[in-house]
């Protein structure tokens, strides 16, 4: 015999895939402790953390006040002391009251220091729409955070991500966000027993194929996917890359994909103008030009405030058939 | 070349749309230039004919160089260097709902007008195989040409993982003629023969002929030279058709290959078919044709596999001789050196002659020196009588 057994592998959720790794975090090391806003008594608003406090105590599982700005600090300050704090923020909304300490603190403690201290710290949220819960919980902001240097942005979109960026984000010297899609978190698929930690700062090629690019993270991975199997239907053969890192992004996979297939779509759920996806487009503009034989197009969230009633929230974020429309645009198919 | 940005600083001449001669209106688009932000078309801000192209294709200068002279109306016989375009036009974003007033109209560079739409890729290959988009129907968003419509005109359908366009590829040209060169060299055992020719008669019957010919209507020497070879090689089938599977078919039809030397170092010799039967007006038209087309990579594949005989001109710039290696399975070469002036002994006296040295390689398994000697004296009288041919 020279294979070795397939290892085994469980069904979960991608919260329970989140909640297993925290607690990972929290056994492999002892400076590792989480605070935020019901993250203890209550589980966690999405219950990502349900059942750590009775297995931690209440030194490691922290419930905080309503201060976003607070807590933050307060775990930038541990991060400098030595500690290795994770930070729950409730939405990528309420994560702006913290934007301050983020982004004039965190981010730049260690430039104005003269590099004599480092922030350690990583900070997970949740973001996205779909929940129905209405403008000032639905929105998609990581594409703001991506603008700023010295911070690192994740959005793992599968479950082993979801298991496995924690513990490699905890070990960067500097702080690192991670954005987990609030439509994810009851996805529930196959994760070998023995998942761990994974790399950060490349992009994956979900899909193969040789028609067109469709570049996107997160949530939308899935809508993506989805419209690439239609696709398949009508004899376009979408390749699907998921970024996974939002910041620094990965130019090389983006790049040799749209190489390859000379055409790309961006889907992304933040806001048309000044988005990441524009950011992407650019890109690919610089670096890909004369490689180009379709425009570059993307689909995006309509510029509204995200709706609470069901049928106009749908109607606001990317969706499949928005997805195949741009793509047959870029091809010149109708 | 118009400054078509604040930060630009030379730009690539990719296509010409005007040739010496054509008359020009403001507006009209008469080159197309690559610069960093792309194929941008340039527009003539005078009225005029062109009088001389300046800058050749694939030639990058700075912001600022004249690309072309023309002479304006009513400028009889000066050549007053007059810049293409006013200078420095800069593009600038038009505000929708047009320009804001007080700014005078910023003239309008069309960058692409519809029904030229071409994505970069498309174009880029169009540059490298030396196309002409305008000839290019486009299937892509909008009618754009993509670079599927771009590899169809080239004659090469998109292969999955095919990496290099087909096309004027002087890399994969060089590759071929050295193998078909080596081939010949290796099997073909060459025998050379070669004859002087009076081309007097010639010279002086292209000066009478071309006297009353516009330009473009004129016969050159190299016209007379092919027509004489097929007429030879109809009437000397050992040096007409092919050598395969060990033995020799001759051809019915006279297909002149064509040796043409193409700008960077390449050489192809596509078919001038059936030149036997054309008039010198025919094989003149149809030689500027393959020229062109040769040179612009745009050759039918038919073209280079129906040659049945080869000849070669040097032409004036020229050396006085060329012995030539057959292209297999063709079993001879015809070449021509150019025309010097020569001693000639003619009624018992010398006088001064234009005389054309013509060579011949065949192909010993098929033909012998004998009936070499024959079919090369065949050409010699044939242009000693010009006004045969």
């Amino acid at each position: 015999m020279t294979e070795t057994a397939p290892s085994a592998s469980i069904e979960l959720t991608y919260r329970e895939a989140v909640r297993e790794a925290i607690r990972d975090a929290l056994r492999r090391d002892d400076r590792v402790f989480l605070m935020g806003e019901d993250v203890g008594r209550y589980g966690g608003c999405y219950a990502v953390t349900k059942g750590l406090l009775a297995e931690f105590g209440p030194e490691r599982i922290r419930d905080t006040p309503l201060s976003e700005s607070g807590f933050t600090g307060a775990g930038i300050g541990a991060a400098m002391a030595g500690m290795r704090p994770i930070v729950e923020l409730m939405t990528v909304n309420f994560s702006l009251l913290a934007l301050d300490q983020i982004l004039n603190s965190a981010a730049t403690v260690r430039h104005m220091s003269g590099n004599q201290f480092g922030v350690p710290l990583v900070i997970r949220m949740a973001t996205g729409a779909g929940r129905q819960l209405a403008a000032q919980h639905s929105h998609s902001l990581e594409g703001w955070y991506a603008h700023i240097p010295g911070i690192k942005v994740l959005a793992p979109a599968t479950l082993e991500d979801a298991r496995g960026m924690l513990w490699t984000a905890l070990q960067d010297p500097d702080p690192v966000l991670i954005f987990e899609n609030v439509m994810l978190y009851n996805m529930t698929g196959k994760l070998a027993a023995d998942a761990g930690p994974v790399d950060i700062g490349t992009a994956a090629v979900r899909r193969p194929g040789r028609d067109i690019s469709l570049i996107t993270y997160g949530g939308s991975l899935w809508k993506t996917l989805e419209a690439a199997a239609a696709l398949a239907g009508e004899n376009i053969d979408a390749e699907v890359i998921d970024l996974r890192t939002l910041r620094p992004l990965d130019d090389a996979t983006i790049m040799a994909s749209v190489k390859k297939t000379r055409r790309a779509v961006i889907i992304d759920e933040g806001w048309r103008s000044g988005s990441l996806a524009a950011e992407i487009g650019m890109r690919i503009v610089e670096q890909a030009f004369w490689e180009l034989d379709g425009p570059v197009g993307r689909v995006c969230s309509e510029e509204v405030p995200i709706p609470y009633a069901r049928h106009l929230e749908i109607a606001a974020i990317p969706q499949v058939p928005k997805i195949v429309a741009a793509a047959k645009a870029a091809l010149g198919r109708t | 070349m118009p400054s078509l940005g604040a930060d630009m600083e030379a730009g690539t001449l990719v296509e010409w749309l005007v040739k010496p001669g054509d008359t020009v209106k403001r507006g009209d688009i008469v080159a197309v230039v690559e610069t960093q932000k792309g194929a941008i078309e340039i527009e003539i801000y005078e009225p005029g004919q062109v009088e001389e192209i300046l800058v050749s294709l694939d030639t990058k200068v700075p912001v600022g160089t004249p690309l072309a002279r023309i002479r304006s109306e009513g400028e009889a016989t000066a050549l007053a260097q007059a810049a293409l375009i006013a200078p420095a036009i800069t593009i600038a974003a038009v505000p929708e709902g047009g320009p804001p007033a007080g700014q005078p109209p910023v003239p309008p560079l069309a960058i692409c007008p519809a029904e030229k739409r071409a994505t970069p890729a498309a174009r880029r290959l169009a540059q490298i195989s030396g196309l002409d988009l305008a000839a290019i129907r486009g299937t892509g968003p909008g009618g754009a040409i993509v670079l599927a419509d771009v590899e169809r005109s080239v004659g090469a359908p998109a292969q999955a993982g095919r990496k290099r366009p087909a096309g004027l590829d002087l890399d994969a040209m060089r590759t071929a003629i050295a193998a078909a060169m080596a081939r010949s060299k290796r099997d073909i055992p060459h025998y050379y023969l070669q004859h002087e020719v009076n081309v007097t008669a010639c010279e002086e019957w292209l000066t009478r002929t071309n006297a009353a010919r516009t330009p473009n209507e004129r016969l050159l020497m190299g016209a007379l030279e092919m027509k004489a070879v097929a007429l030879a090689a109809r009437r000397f089938p050992a040096f007409n058709g092919f050598y395969q599977n060990g033995r020799f078919e001759p051809s019915p039809a006279v297909h002149m290959g064509v040796a043409i030397a193409i700008r960077g170092g390449g050489l192809a010799a596509p078919a001038l078919r059936d030149a036997d039967r054309l008039s010198l007006d025919e094989i003149m038209s149809s030689l500027r044709d393959l020229v062109q087309r040769t040179r612009a990579g745009r050759l039918r594949s038919s073209e280079i596999s129906d040659p049945t005989i080869t000849v070669s001109s040097l032409g004036e710039r020229g050396v006085e001789a060329l012995y030539g290696i057959i292209y297999p399975p063709q079993v001879a070469l015809v070449g021509f050196g150019k025309a010097v002036q020569r001693p000639w002994v003619a009624g018992g006296a010398v006088v001064p002659r234009s005389v054309v040295t013509v060579t011949l390689s065949a192909d010993h398994r098929v033909s012998d020196g004998h009936a070499g000697a024959l079919f090369l004296s065949e050409i010699g009288s044939l242009l000693e009588e010009p006004d045969k041919l």
